[in-house]
């Protein structure tokens, strides 16, 4: 069947050669490899639902009055694109299923991005001859995020306006272009005019999946052209040597079978799991707003970072030169990618290797990148978790105040005993690795000794 | 004269009951120890002697303490004064446990009320016999349109309360979730404005919309979960919880099953 298959398409585009190179391709036998795997099922997944959800979604903001089945929005004022998401999740067949699929899968891919990087993070899988595999992947996590932050956007339900004022405010704290820059994405003074909703719908549908999708197209050459990493299962394995399950029969269908789980997985939380109601919500208007508004998670730290930067604008004489936002709305964002842009570089500066490295490290054989990446993943989430801060308020009473102050202190200190702690973590279980080896030597020495 | 009577009444009790108010927890009641035999009025003077003269003075006077001493709300002194606030402010107050206050810097919060039925009925009569003010007022939430309240809930009230009614953070407090409130408390509030809650006139919000913004509440109780399991209605934050707990669970997971098959091909 399959060989037939393949004569078939090798009479007539030639392709055999690529074919059996492509079926051959050997994996490497960890579960952790297939995290980057779950992302791209997911990513699979969103353009499935999302293409199905455009053809009955109206990227318009002009005025209408909702006459459908849900009374509480029965005779309010709403915009086209509100009303058509409403009529989506009420009338559409399938449409809410559809709809609340699409936004888990795009949380769930954030999600698996990250843990993906959290790999090649730990086992320095980014090391030469893969920077440019891992570059490409970084800018495709913040292409995400510009997508995820466009579709909560374009609904124009309450949240969508109320993240699009503080999108707005952030854009206008960026020094000397901030002004005209927003003033070109948005076409007028917040709200905005008309033309910022196509703006929002083409950038969602159209721009960024396609720079998502050649990205993701990009990143799988490289990896096949630079073959994936193992991990060392025996010693004598070296950079050389590749170990692991061809393609074919092999891999593809256990890939097949994971892609299948994702989208199975997808597809419950988006039947069984309430996502985004935007019902509840309501349409959006200008000076209107609800309390605890919040981003979809993978935004959560930029909110967090937003709420912990103190009070304080950089002026001269009357003109701000860097209003407040501007810190944790895009200082910070773009201090996390520079430094997960330079890693590569920054590691080589500290511990020089010009060679080439197939074989993983274990986290433990690299106790200074380890140690570094904890204090660094740590010090984000904590920012993340201080977004979070007026709901733990209203739930266990905890003063905000009081907790942005700690929080304040705790995203540096906190890191830094992290990275102490980490490091020596490692040492101590290399330390252990070696005494293991010398007594498993001694008693191999003994056992032929008295054999 | 019959006030001046009880003011008298009420002095001597603060008196009398001050060592009794004291020696209580200070989230127990003050109770005369012949209930049953007091009148309504007696019983009323009693309560307020034993409960609330001590931050709300005599004869609903208000507590005036000079100097910085703030209680809450930002209220000068121990209390504000009673007198004129009717038996609406006193029925929200005191059917909804908001008072009385074991501290009065405290933010007054939704708690177990510990006063019966009858003593309730007292205490109310005698706050409002302290002035003339609001009687406790008659919402008719079947009136009113459950859509005109979700636009109106949304421009007045959800900035602090949440778009479902789920609460949420101002400076310096916390805002109650408004689901156990009755009509009649709901429409209290609108016009008392406990705590750091502003107070809504007739003028901004009328009788008519008042009784729709009570319709739409009442709606709240019940959202229309047509996703599935509501997770709250907050929004993101328990979202991104179950994106993390659940499905990056589950997925990892699948991870590792897929990976642990793999390994025995090798």
């Amino acid at each position: 069947m399959i060989r037939r298959a393949v004569r078939f398409i090798d009479t007539r585009a030639g392709a055999a050669p690529f074919i059996k190179a492509t079926l051959r391709y050997v994996f490497p036998d960890h579960w952790s490899f297939l995290l980057g795997e779950v992302a791209l099922y997911a990513f699979i997944v969103l353009v499935a639902t999302g293409t199905y959800l455009t053809f009955f979604f109206h990227p318009s903001l002009a005025d209408t009055v909702y006459h459908g089945t849900y009374a509480p929005l029965r005779g309010q004022k709403m915009s086209e694109a509100y009303k058509s998401v409403v009529d989506i999740s009420f009338h559409v067949k399938a449409g809410l299923l559809i709809r609340q699929t699409h936004h888990w899968a795009a949380n769930v891919f954030v999600a698996a991005i990250v843990l993906h990087l959290m790999r090649i993070f730990f086992t320095g899988a980014f090391r030469k001859p893969r920077e440019l595999t891992y570059i490409i992947g970084i800018l495709m996590l913040f292409a995400t995020l510009l997508e995820g932050y466009a579709g909560y956007s374009m609904v124009d339900d309450l949240l969508s306006g109320m993240g699009l004022a503080i999108g707005y405010g952030v854009a206008l704290s960026l020094p000397f272009v901030g002004g005209n820059l927003a003033l070109l994405i948005w076409g007028a003074p917040y709200p905005g005019d008309p033309s910022f909703e196509s703006r929002l719908f083409i950038a969602h549908v159209f721009i960024l999946p396609v720079l998502i999708g050649t990205l993701i197209a990009v990143h799988l050459t490289l990896v096949a052209s630079r073959h994936h990493t193992q991990f060392r299962k025996e010693k004598r394995m070296t950079n050389r040597r590749l170990v692991g399950v061809p393609t074919f029969p092999g891999q593809a269908p256990r890939s097949l079978g994971l892609m299948l789980g994702v989208a199975g997985i997808l597809l419950l939380l988006g039947g069984l799991i309430q996502i985004n109601p935007i019902w509840l919500w309501g349409p959006y208007h200008l000076a209107q707003g609800t309390n605890g508004a919040q981003p979809d998670w993978y935004l959560g730290w930029l909110i967090g970072a937003l709420r912990l930067v103190p009070h304080f604008d950089v002026t001269i004489g009357s003109y701000t030169l860097v209003p407040n936002p501007f810190w944790g709305g895009a200082l910070f964002p773009l201090i996390v990618m520079g430094v997960l842009l330079a890693w590569p570089w920054l590691e080589r500066r500290f511990s020089p290797q010009r060679g080439f490295h197939n074989l993983l490290d274990r986290p433990r054989d690299a106790p200074g990148r380890t140690a570094f990446g904890v204090a660094f993943l740590l010090w984000v989430f904590l920012i993340f978790f201080a977004g979070a801060a007026d709901r733990i308020y209203l739930f266990l009473g905890w003063s905000y105040q009081e907790q942005i102050w700690i929080y304040r202190g705790l995203v540096w200190v906190l890191p830094v005993i992290a990275f102490f702690v980490t490091r020596s973590v490692c040492r101590e279980l290399q330390a252990i690795e070696r005494v293991e080896e010398v007594r498993e030597a001694a008693e191999a020495e003994a056992q032929a000794a008295s054999a | 004269m019959r006030r001046a009577r009880i003011a008298i009444a009420a002095t001597l009790l603060v008196l009398a009951l001050a060592a009794v108010a004291y020696a209580q927890l200070p989230s127990g009641i003050a109770r005369p120890d012949n209930e049953q035999n007091l009148s309504t009025q007696e019983l009323g003077a009693q309560l307020y002697a034993g409960n609330c003269a001590s931050c709300h003075g005599i004869a609903g006077r208000g507590v005036a303490v000079p100097g910085a001493t703030r209680g809450a709300g930002n209220i000068k002194g121990q209390g504000p004064s009673l007198v004129g606030v009717g038996a609406q402010a006193a029925h929200l107050y005191l059917t909804t446990g908001f008072m009385p206050l074991s501290n009065p810097h405290e933010q007054p919060w939704r708690s177990r009320v510990l006063f019966n039925r009858r003593e309730l009925a007292s205490l109310i009569q005698y706050v409002a016999s302290l002035g003339k003010g609001p009687p406790i007022p008659h919402p008719r939430p079947e009136t009113g349109d459950v859509s005109e309240g979700m636009h109106l809930f949304t421009s007045h009230c959800a900035g602090c309360h949440q778009v479902a009614a789920e609460g949420g953070y101002v400076t310096d407090a916390r805002v109650p979730l408004i689901k156990e409130d009755t009509p009649t408390q709901i429409a209290e509030a609108v016009r008392v404005g406990p705590y750091l809650m502003p107070k809504f006139s007739k003028k901004y919000i009328s009788d008519r919309q008042l009784n729709s913004i009570i319709a739409y509440l009442q709606a709240t109780k019940q959202p229309r979960d047509i996703g599935g399991w509501g997770i709250g209605h907050i929004g993101p934050v328990p979202e991104g919880m179950v994106t993390w707990f659940i499905a990056a669970v589950a997925l990892i997971a699948l991870c590792v099953l897929i990976g642990e098959r793999l390994r025995g091909t090798v």
